[in-house]
């Protein structure tokens, strides 16, 4: 089954190197997320700095269909693991974005970002079963493993996942996938918002087989995905209308669609039934998701923190993980983990923001 | 304790201010009341705490835990004490911090679709509260009437229905966690992300051992409409075993998919009279739940493999009271075990279900080869088995035999690319196969990790992750892939 390039060796040298040295790598796969990092630009090489690209290392090492795992050196492309899993009538149940056509498993593993099925399907970080990491003493580690159900250890695997690989470098991860639904069809409702939200609201309490939902400007579209018939019965006991357009949500998982192309886009993660901004907002994840451009961006902050979320920009800053969002508490313990898995500061030095940092967007 | 006046000093002082900070009733000195908390469902091993803290309230929580800071004292967490790995065994010098009092549901907040709960909460206790509602937290651990939440936080809980709604991190959205640095952070909340590190994630199955839980917020799902059981004998263990692996390869994924061996179902059948087949080598277990027009399409689809695979019988539960005695046979077995022999040591290892008829035969001569009977019964849907080793701790060498036979067992499971634990949690039990499963850096990693939440080393100390020093003595730190027969296999 092993195909592709093992770059273990050079990655750890790089690692070790850099830990004697002083000098901090900026870790990159297919640079498809680049966007969501400010300082992806290594720091200057007279002060140490230095890019270290992950997309050779890459190749799907084990891939048994039936036992629903796949095990991928990180800087596999995305695009050739759901090419291997369609062939065998499979997907990656968290649909990660391929922003840009591109990304590497890794690479999605680090942003943790999760596509429009996250609610039902579960996140990206709940189907990382196991990973092999590169510590910043160039340790390589191995987390986690290729089973659904294992508790040995702390769960270092799952961990990563958003990260932004400040923790360490991803060398492998393997991640539980899930057979394609045989049907997948999609119904359109028109709505004005608040009514759209308590729709979604009420079909989470009910046995639908949802997959997907998102409302933006007047109309509301489900998913509906598993068995012929259960579909069929479902999109007939919610109403609405087939979907004529095609391809709605790998556009919507990739961002590709017009709404995501003007700048100042901020994603706001609250409970699915919070009040919705007055502003134009694109809501996904049965109201858990919400991506808009908000007025007053001190007032969008705080309205989400209120409401028991949080809401960032969607642009470089959304890889730093800074103090702004979490608690002074959580901060310091962020900060003595990282020195854990990275005490030289040896990865993405620029991701791992200064309180005074905070706060600038 | 005979101990220097300088420690009695000591003691009397943090039994003071811990009285100063509890109600009467929340302090257990007393040394017979203390002996109720000596074990959990491990009772092999046993330990007789110096206290029982039994705290009401958070702020209570956060007050021992300075205490205990201040100090110098070990804390040993408990919920329900149901663990099945010596996780809340108790320290001789330590203090057992149980959440039981704190047994409160705070809040149903359907809008959401998820509870907040205190620690103490009985599993059972959440889908009972919100029934009525149509829904339920799904993850149901077999002691799942008497556990609490806040153990199955600590120790990722699992249960028969995980291979469809997977483990406690997949259903839980948030925690509160009293750090030993006497913090609370709050980790997640009703919505489906942090903007932080995972630190949700990295709290389950921590065992205690990163702070105390001391709130738990649980997504809760709507009850499927439609449950089909079908029971298929065998008359093979490995066609069992292969059907397991070809029900999932058709694009299945069953509710609950359970396999029990002969000894396992003869003492179900003996016990509680299920109506299983005493002739058959292998039965499985097969539930499937969803909308009713699917339900019966996948129910067509598996009876056809568990066919093909060689099933000799089916039977399809036509009522829910038929569907309750074919589970009762399966949730009996442990106990029905427990009634052929004097005593039983159960395991806990998962492997990959391609390995599942091999690592059963190779199990089976273990088992003759340390002359002691296996029963197997476990979740063969996410190849995490549960073999009982069948001994009597009155025959002197029999408890060590049966020990030795356990771990030959999870050295195997780590064999063949599996994991020495799936749902039990390592806890005080097996931390010695832990040094075959991890190598020095990746253990010397997790300490690292612990310490940046315990810098002391105060939260459920020599529980979880063995000590490089336990490994080097007992010569278990094995090197990958040089011993191993799967040499191509990534070892995660």
């Amino acid at each position: 089954m092993a195909t592709g390039k093992d770059l273990t060796g050079a990655l750890c040298e790089a690692v070790e190197r850099c830990a004697a040295t002083g000098g901090s790598l900026t870790i990159v796969g297919a640079g498809s997320k680049s966007f969501l990092t400010r300082g992806v630009e290594a720091l200057p090489a007279d002060a140490g700095g230095q890019l270290l690209s992950v997309a050779e290392h890459h190749g799907i090492v084990d891939y048994r269909p039936e036992e629903l795992v796949l095990t991928a050196r990180a800087g596999t492309p995305l695009r050739e693991v759901e090419r291997v899993l369609a062939q065998a009538g499979q997907h990656l149940p968290f649909e990660p974005p391929q922003f840009h056509g591109g990304g590497t498993l890794g690479g999605a593993v680090a942003a943790g970002l999760s596509g429009p099925g996250r609610p039902w399907r579960g996140a990206l970080r709940d189907a990382l079963l196991g990973v092999e990491l590169l510590n910043g003493r160039g340790e390589v580690l191995r987390f986690g493993g290729q089973v659904m159900k294992n508790v040995a250890g702390y769960d270092v695997s799952r961990l990563q996942a958003g990260a932004f690989g400040t923790l360490g470098l991803l060398l492998a991860v393997s991640v539980k996938v899930l057979p394609r639904p045989s049907v997948e069809r999609t119904r359109v409702f028109e709505l004005p918002p608040a009514e759209a939200l308590v729709c979604c609201r009420a079909w989470a309490r009910r046995p639908y087989p949802i997959t997907a939902t998102c409302y933006h400007r007047g109309q509301l579209r489900v998913r509906l995905s598993g068995a012929e018939a259960a579909v069929t019965q479902a999109a007939a006991q919610l109403g609405g209308d087939d979907d004529t357009s095609s391809g709605f949500w790998p556009a919507l998982r990739d961002q590709r669609l017009e709404f995501f192309a003007e700048p100042g886009l901020w994603r706001t993660s609250v409970p699915p039934a919070a009040a919705l901004p007055a502003e134009d907002c694109l809501v996904t994840w049965g109201g858990a998701e919400r991506w808009w451009r908000p007025g007053d961006r001190q007032a969008a902050r705080r309205q989400a923190a209120a409401q028991g979320g949080y809401a960032r920009p969607y642009d470089g800053s959304f890889g730093v993980r800074t103090g702004a969002h979490l608690s002074g508490a959580e901060s310091r313990l962020s900060e003595r983990l990282r020195q854990a898995f990275d005490p030289h500061r040896v990865f993405n030095r620029n991701l791992t923001s200064t309180a005074e940092a905070d706060l600038a967007d | 304790m005979t101990d220097s006046p300088a420690a009695a000093r000591r003691a009397r002082r943090v039994e003071a201010l811990l009285r100063a900070e509890l109600p009467a009733a929340s302090l257990i000195t007393d040394p017979l009341a203390r002996k109720t908390f000596e074990s959990d469902g491990l009772t092999a091993l046993r330990e007789v705490p110096w206290l029982v803290a039994l705290p009401e309230t958070e702020a209570q929580v956060l007050a021992v835990l300075r205490i205990c800071r201040e100090f110098r004292v070990p804390v040993v967490p408990r919920g329900a004490g149901t663990g099945l790995s010596g996780g809340a065994r108790p320290l001789a010098r330590g203090l057992v911090l149980g959440l039981s009092k704190m047994a409160s549901i705070i809040d149903i907040d359907l809008d959401n679709a998820v509870a907040r709960v205190q620690p103490g909460v009985r599993n059972l206790a959440i889908s009972e509260a919100v029934e009525e509602h149509g829904l339920y937290y799904a993850p149901d651990p077999s002691s799942q009437i008497a556990c609490s939440i806040g153990g199955n936080v600590a120790e990722n809980s699992g249960g028969v229905h995980c291979l469809k709604y997977g483990l406690t991190v997949h259903n839980v959205v948030g925690v509160r966690l009293a750090t030993i640095d006497g913090e609370i952070l709050e980790l997640g909340g009703k919505g489906l992300d942090g903007p932080g590190y995972d630190l949700l994630a990295l709290v389950m199955g921590s065992e205690g051992m990163l702070g105390v839980v001391t709130e738990v917020t649980v997504r809760l799902l709507p009850t499927p409409p439609a449950k089909r059981v079908v029971l298929a004998a065998f008359a093979e263990v490995s066609a069992a075993a292969d059907a397991v692996g070809a029900i999932i390869a058709d694009g299945l994924i069953p509710a609950g998919l359970e396999m029990m061996d002969a000894p396992a179902i003869r003492a179900a059948e003996d016990f509680v009279h299920a109506g299983y087949p005493t002739d058959a080598e292998a039965i499985l277990l097969c539930e499937l739940d969803g909308v009713a027009a699917e339900v019966e399409a996948d129910l067509a689809r598996v009876s056809r493999v568990l066919e093909l695979f060689g099933a000799f019988s089916l039977t399809v539960a036509q009522t829910p009271e038929e569907q309750a005695r074919l589970w009762l046979g399966r949730k009996s077995a442990f106990p029905a075990v427990g009634r052929i022999s004097p005593d039983y040591y159960c395991m806990d290892g998962t492997i990959p279900r391609a390995h599942l008829a091999d690592v059963l035969k190779r199990i089976g001569d273990l088992s003759a080869s340390h002359g002691l009977a296996v029963a197997n019964v476990f979740h063969a849907g996410d190849g995490n088995l549960h073999p009982l080793i069948l001994y009597d701790a009155n025959v002197p060498g029999q408890l060590a035999q049966a020990e030795a036979l356990g771990e030959r067992i999870l050295e195997l499971c780590v064999a063949v690319g599996g994991t020495v634990t799936g749902e039990h949690g390592v806890g005080a039990e097996k931390l010695d196969p832990m040094c075959g499963q991890f190598d020095a850096p990746a253990l010397e990693q997790m300490h690292a990790l612990q310490a940046a939440f315990d810098p002391h080393g105060l939260m459920n100390p020599g529980k979880a992750v063995p000590t490089l020093t336990r490994c080097a003595e007992i010569g278990g730190m094995h090197v990958h892939g040089g011993r191993l027969p799967f040499p191509h296999l990534p070892r995660f």
